[in-house]
């Protein structure tokens, strides 16, 4: 490797998706040997990626179509699939406990995505300030969080929300308080807290790369321009980093469609909780408690497609401003 | 410095350093609670030390329960996480790379597919899974919970992005016309430029397998395949039963969250690599 290679080999990071040059033409026979080489790359990961990923999928749809009818009285004269058309769906909407875990989820979203996102926008702002004293020391400690498991933060939270254990409780008791955090009004808060505490870091960090990718000539300009470090995020950082922070809020609503570790660790130091508190609780409920694998799949899509259609929406609410504008 | 520099200094490090205590507070709560017995756990204020400093029996029994299971957790652990996340980085460069560099038919088409699977959630494809899996009898092995964690959907977005703008076309052709192969390019010259997308993809899957918890509580019903977080979540069932699983779990949660924390501040330090720095300071 030469030096002028090594230096292009270490330009910066993301551009557009460039493009090959068109290969030269070869003999044939080998043409058709060298048009495999591609595949041959993609090949492992693709695999597995239809494996894992696009069967699962579609299996979920086929198997919430069907209903496993039984013969005899438990199924002992031998079962069979037959198609159930719309009918699991049905079943599924017609379970209180999950249609309540879908309203409690989107409550639980409405308001902790609007303030986790705005608490790492926050930090970011304040970490790329020129105010800011060791600010490598505070993103990673604000990133730390990331790298606990939801399962350990949500045990390391519970010891904390409970009376006798903690001393946040502690330390509000002498000034009179009696705060009741795993209550049955509170608890879903108290959720919220780890979900915030687990990915306020990692969002933020998201936001810091693309405040990093803003030229400074245009923080030169707003400087003579006379605007102060308010106007500055407002009218310049905040409008140049809007992909990340849609990115940001698309993966968050996502991920709390998807609640699932938390509330489930939670339970075990409140009763609270029931056993389909979150839409995939209750799948999982209906898939291992009631062996009713066919409302567990339609459960399963119905979420999936929950969060497909909040994505989009934001999405299409986010562009119409813009045309808007 | 001016006086309205250096308070605007002050103010913003002190919200700064309110919010470190704040990400702080739980961790340093366990390792506070990890050095008590469990009288001192549920006595003493939770910030203060207790009478006796007994972490070092504490690890020792975590370490004992059950026949030293939590060795066998801790192991599992580590094959899930660094043994799948390093597959599931090279599969990814081998994907990326292939999709940056070469224009074959249907390239724009596995890329989307792909991308697609950004949005579906781990979580939602994970009973449907086990049933697949437990028909071809893969459910409650360890390929049920590695298998799944070979599959990087951002990691193989990284490597095309990163290899597009890392491994010149030159080079490849350079290495053609002396006879190498399409493999060895692959491997011995595209892997090393793009070594720190490489790295970025490593540790990012690697605290992602670490982290789950529903994938492996779906697949398996064996503990002797447990991760560490399934086999925490199994002791804290246990906790009304029994007052001192109490120490276990805490002395157990403690332990898990040391690797992690070294590994975040690591990557932390990655995950500039790659991005473009260079935003002056106002």
């Amino acid at each position: 490797m030469t030096a002028a290679t090594r230096a292009t080999a270490q330009a910066p990071g993301p551009r557009g998706t460039g493009s090959a040059p068109a290969p030269r033409p070869a003999p044939r026979g080998t043409r058709a040997r060298a048009a495999l080489v591609p595949w041959g790359f993609v090949a492992p990961f693709l695999g597995l990626f239809v494996l894992c990923f696009v069967l699962p999928v579609l299996y979920a749809l086929y198997q919430s179509f069907l209903q496993v009818r039984r013969h005899g009285l438990f199924g002992e004269e031998g079962r069979e699939s037959v198609f159930a058309g719309l009918g699991n769906y049905a079943r599924a909407l017609e379970q209180d406990a999950f249609v309540e875990s879908i309203g409690r989820v989107l409550l639980f979203g409405i308001v902790q995505v609007p303030v986790m996102i705005g608490l790492a926008l926050l930090l970011a702002l304040l970490l790329e300030s020129a105010s800011a004293q060791w600010p490598g020391l505070f993103r990673a400690t604000f990133f730390m969080p990331y790298g606990v498991p939801g399962v350990v933060a949500s045990l390391l939270w519970g010891f904390l929300y409970t009376p006798g254990l903690s001393p946040l409780i502690d330390a509000a008791e002498l000034v009179g308080l009696e705060p009741d955090l795993l209550g049955p009004d509170t608890v879903l808060w108290s959720i919220a807290n780890i979900i915030t505490w687990l990915f306020v870091g990692y969002n933020m960090l998201i936001l810091i790369a693309q405040l990093k990718t803003i030229p400074a000539e245009l923080y030169e300009a707003a400087r003579i321009d006379g605007a102060g470090p308010w106007q500055t995020a407002w009218r310049v950082q905040i409008p140049l980093i809007r992909p990340a922070l849609v990115l940001t809020t698309i993966f968050s609503i996502i991920g709390t469609l998807q609640l699932f570790a938390e509330p489930q660790i939670v339970r075990g130091f409140t009763a609270n909780i029931d056993s389909s508190y979150t839409p995939n609780m209750a799948a999982f409920k209906s898939a291992f408690t009631d062996n009713d694998y066919n409302v567990a799949a339609a459960q399963s899509v119905i979420v999936a497609l929950a969060a497909f259609v909040l994505s989009f929406g934001f999405l299409w609410l986010v562009n119409r401003k813009d045309r808007q504008r | 410095m001016t006086p309205t520099r250096r308070r605007s200094r002050i103010l913003v490090t002190g919200v700064l350093a309110l919010f470190a205590a704040y990400f702080v507070v739980p961790v340093l709560w366990v390792f506070i609670a990890a050095t008590k017995t469990t009288s001192d756990l549920f006595d003493s204020f939770g910030f203060a030390l207790g009478g006796e400093f007994a972490l070092g029996a504490n690890v020792a029994e975590v370490f004992s329960v059950n026949g030293g299971i939590f060795w066998r957790w801790t192991l599992n652990s580590l094959l899930y996480s660094v043994g799948g996340a390093l597959l599931a980085t090279l599969l990814a460069a081998a994907a990326g790379f292939a999709l940056a560099k070469y224009r074959f038919r249907g390239r724009e088409l596995v890329f989307g597919l792909v991308l697609g699977g950004v949005l579906v959630p781990a979580a939602a494809t994970a009973l449907p899974l086990y049933l697949l899996f437990s028909q071809i009898g893969l459910a409650n092995t360890y390929w049920a919970v590695l298998l799944p964690s070979l599959i990087s959907p951002f990691g193989l977005y990284l490597c095309r992005i990163y290899a597009d703008a890392s491994v010149p076309d030159t080079v490849i052709e350079a290495a053609r016309l002396e006879g190498a192969g399409e493999g060895r390019i692959f491997f011995s010259l595209a892997l090393r430029m793009m070594s720190p997308a490489l790295v970025t993809v490593f540790l990012f899957q690697m605290v992602g397998i670490w982290n789950n918890y529903f994938l492996p509580l779906v697949m398996l019903a064996d503990e002797e395949l447990y991760p560490i977080t399934l086999g925490l979540v199994t002791w804290q069932s246990y906790q009304g039963r029994d007052i001192g699983m109490y120490t276990n779990v805490v002395t157990g949660s403690m332990l898990s969250v040391i690797p992690l924390i070294l590994a975040i501040v690591i990557l932390q330090r990655f995950w500039r690599g790659g991005l473009t720095a260079g935003a002056v300071k106002g």
